[in-house]
């Protein structure tokens, strides 16, 4: 592979993961906690309606989860291509 | 008797007071003269060799300012399921951060974000207008924490108003100015430190008092400690109802302002110039993701604790006095009752606490911004508590301050003074005048806390509103599409700002009518707060039209964008 080839594709894995990552991002948050948090509010978890839990608790907890799912990619990602120091 | 007691708990929260924040006062400062920026580099971005750690704990305070600590759970201890907008608004807006903006712009290597946009779109006339945001931004954004401070130094200290806001002032001017970014940094770090501190150990005190459970962000979705076997989130509905409010665990906003609240928050947050600037600050581009990582998750303790706290507030207020005879309201009521932030007025005299939904008949008000200050006193919880909170307060509000102060003052003297008026000046020229704009912006943000401009609360949504719809646009293109081109960005920012502006002024403000409109005039039912979601839309969408038809970028500007991609080789953030 040339060095521009490399970094093409590099950028291409890079995207894909940023896709998938902002999908979860988007579903957590917007989708459970808004958009069908009526639905999920049916469904009780302890003293916690689902819909509201996700609002005020857990697509927060899934945010921290994705910074750091995406940090652990990103270093294999680096070392695949060379690109780490 | 009883009066003598009270006095000696009195004069011991005090006391406990003076202690607390004259020790962590006395910190901050001796970090500032131990990290004294002595390079234009230390002052901008530390020197760039921030661990990802340090700079975490520093985001995270930068952050976290007088309103997330202060003001979040009483906002959300009224709004109930409304407040995720701000729980998830500011929290959401880090992911974006740390996957779209963080390790690109520590990879471009400069200092100020002015300066991307400036260098990316090859144009000052970007650079004008990314300087301009950027101060309005920040502005808007220090007159409040100013105040913040002033506020807790009057309530705790039992000082002017004034006073406070002046000590406040010479404080962050001292190690701002001193130490710029470094000096800051480090402070932060502290900061953070005292902040979370302050905050968790009220929460988990009241916790275990209400629920048995020493963990807050478990505690409120538990059974209530009394032996009833009712859930308190159950309890709490069950209260509101009754009085005539919405359910606490379903809200009162419609469904696409939630949605586009959430939106705006979220890319305003990522857009904002001084949590930028934070990434500048680190070693590699790896170091910027994880340091993201670090800071959210730093921040979630807080934001996960806070709408516990709310919970815990309102059930506790809710017992406390509704339907309660009010000579026998206990000490702590009568305590904020002479401050003016809790006032109750007597309508059907019969010397009980109507507290009700129907304005009418409702007798109480109480200001949201006493629920996490008065927390630890209506739990009746021990004095030390209740001054570290007053520290907590203090921390929180300096060190977003300082961290804005520094936005400002790069600002002008590198974006300015350095890239568009004088490009020779010196090394020694530009580190007097990064000094000297701070001491500039310090003093105007003082003013700004003695005399708040009674729009200081409404100018908040236009600051995430104008980071939303000016730099997040900008600067995600400038990424990751190469082609964009200066005519297209500038289009795009300033069509951005003017619609945002113009829906503040009209919706906010009413200055274009003789009051401020109706609720259903709101275009798509659209709240000003969310508004910023869609001028950051009408950002992109002007910006890739006009980019269309205007020619491509030079190719030195399209190998920027190519070597950005590409992690490794970030060095140093250079001034050249």
């Amino acid at each position: 592979m040339t060095s521009q080839e490399k970094a093409k594709a590099y950028w291409k894995e890079n995207i894909r993961y940023v896709i998938i990552l902002l999908v979860i991002w988007f579903l957590v948050s917007y989708g459970a906690g808004i958009l069908f948090k009526d639905a999920l509010n049916t469904i009780k978890i302890g003293g916690f309606k689902l819909g509201f839990w996700f609002a005020q608790q857990g697509a927060i907890y899934v945010f921290v989860i994705l910074i750091f799912i995406y940090v652990r990619l990103m270093n294999k990602l680096d070392k695949k291509y060379g690109y780490d120091e | 008797m009883m009066n003598n007691a009270l006095l000696i708990d009195a004069i011991n929260v005090q006391n406990w007071t003076y202690i607390l924040v004259g020790i962590t006062f006395a910190i901050y400062i001796s970090i500032a003269i131990w990290s004294r920026a002595s390079s234009t580099k230390e002052f901008y971005v530390a020197g760039g060799g921030v661990s990802p750690w340090a700079n975490g704990m520093a985001t995270a305070a930068d952050w976290m300012s007088a309103a997330s600590f202060i003001g979040m759970a009483g906002i959300i201890s009224f709004a109930g399921y409304d407040g995720a907008v701000y729980l998830m608004g500011w929290t959401g807006g880090y992911v974006l951060l740390a996957l779209l903006l963080a390790p690109y712009l520590r990879k471009f290597g400069k200092f100020t974000v002015p300066d991307f946009i400036g260098d990316r779109y090859y144009s000052d006339t970007a650079r004008i207008v990314a300087v301009i945001c950027a101060l309005l931004v920040s502005f808007t954004y220090v007159a409040g924490q100013m105040r913040g401070v002033g506020i807790v130094f009057s309530r705790f200290l039992e000082v002017d108003i004034n006073t406070g806001v002046i000590i406040g002032m010479l404080i962050v001017l001292f190690y701002a100015v001193l130490g710029g970014m470094k000096g800051i940094t480090y402070t932060q770090v502290a900061q953070y430190c005292v902040l979370i501190f302050a905050f968790m150990v009220p929460a988990i005190f009241i916790s275990i008092q209400m629920t048995g459970n020493p963990v807050p962000q478990f505690g409120f979705g538990s059974e209530l400690a009394d032996g009833s076997g009712t859930y308190l989130l159950d309890k709490l509905d069950g209260l509101s109802t009754e009085l005539g409010f919405a359910e606490y665990t379903n809200g009162s906003k419609s469904l696409i302002d939630v949605f586009a609240i959430t939106l705006a928050l979220m890319v305003g947050t990522a857009g904002l110039p001084h949590v930028i600037v934070r990434f500048f600050t680190v070693k590699r581009v790896k170091d910027a993701r994880k340091s993201a990582g670090i800071a959210l998750l730093l921040i979630a303790v807080l934001y996960t604790t806070a709408p516990a706290v709310a919970v815990f507030a309102r059930t506790n207020m809710i017992e406390t006095v509704s339907n309660q005879p009010y000579n026998n309201v206990p000490q702590w009521f009568k305590k904020w009752e002479t401050t003016g932030l809790i006032t109750f007025t007597d309508k059907n005299n019969d010397g009980l606490i109507q507290y009700v939904a129907d304005e009418s008949q409702n007798e109480l008000v109480v200001d949201r911004d006493i629920m996490v200050l008065a927390n630890p006193e209506i739990a009746n919880l021990p004095n030390w508590v209740i001054a570290l909170v007053a520290a907590g307060g203090l921390a929180a509000a300096l060190s977003t301050a300082a961290g804005l102060l520094l936005v400002i003052s790069s600002s002008v003297s590198h974006d300015l003074i350095k890239k568009v008026y004088n490009p020779n000046i010196s090394e020694k020229g530009e580190l007097i005048a990064a000094r000297i704009s701070a001491v500039g912006a310090v003093c105007i943000a003082g003013y700004f806390g003695i005399n708040p401009p009674d729009f200081v609360a409404a100018v908040v949504a236009l600051a995430f509103g104008l980071a939303a719809a000016s730099f997040f646009p900008a600067i995600v293109l400038g990424i990751f599409y190469k082609r964009m081109n200066k005519e297209g960005a500038v289009a795009g920012m300033v069509v951005g700002i003017a619609i945002m502006l113009y829906y503040i002024v009209k919706f906010k403000f009413g200055w274009l009518n003789d009051t401020i409109p109706d609720k259903n005039e709101w275009w798509f039912g659209i709240s000003p707060e969310g508004f910023g979601a869609v001028a950051m839309v009408v950002n992109f969408v002007v910006s890739i039209v006009v980019m269309k038809f205007t020619k491509a970028p030079p190719s030195v500007v399209q190998d920027i964008v190519e070597n950005i991609r590409i992690p490794s080789g970030a060095g140093e953030a250079s001034n050249h």
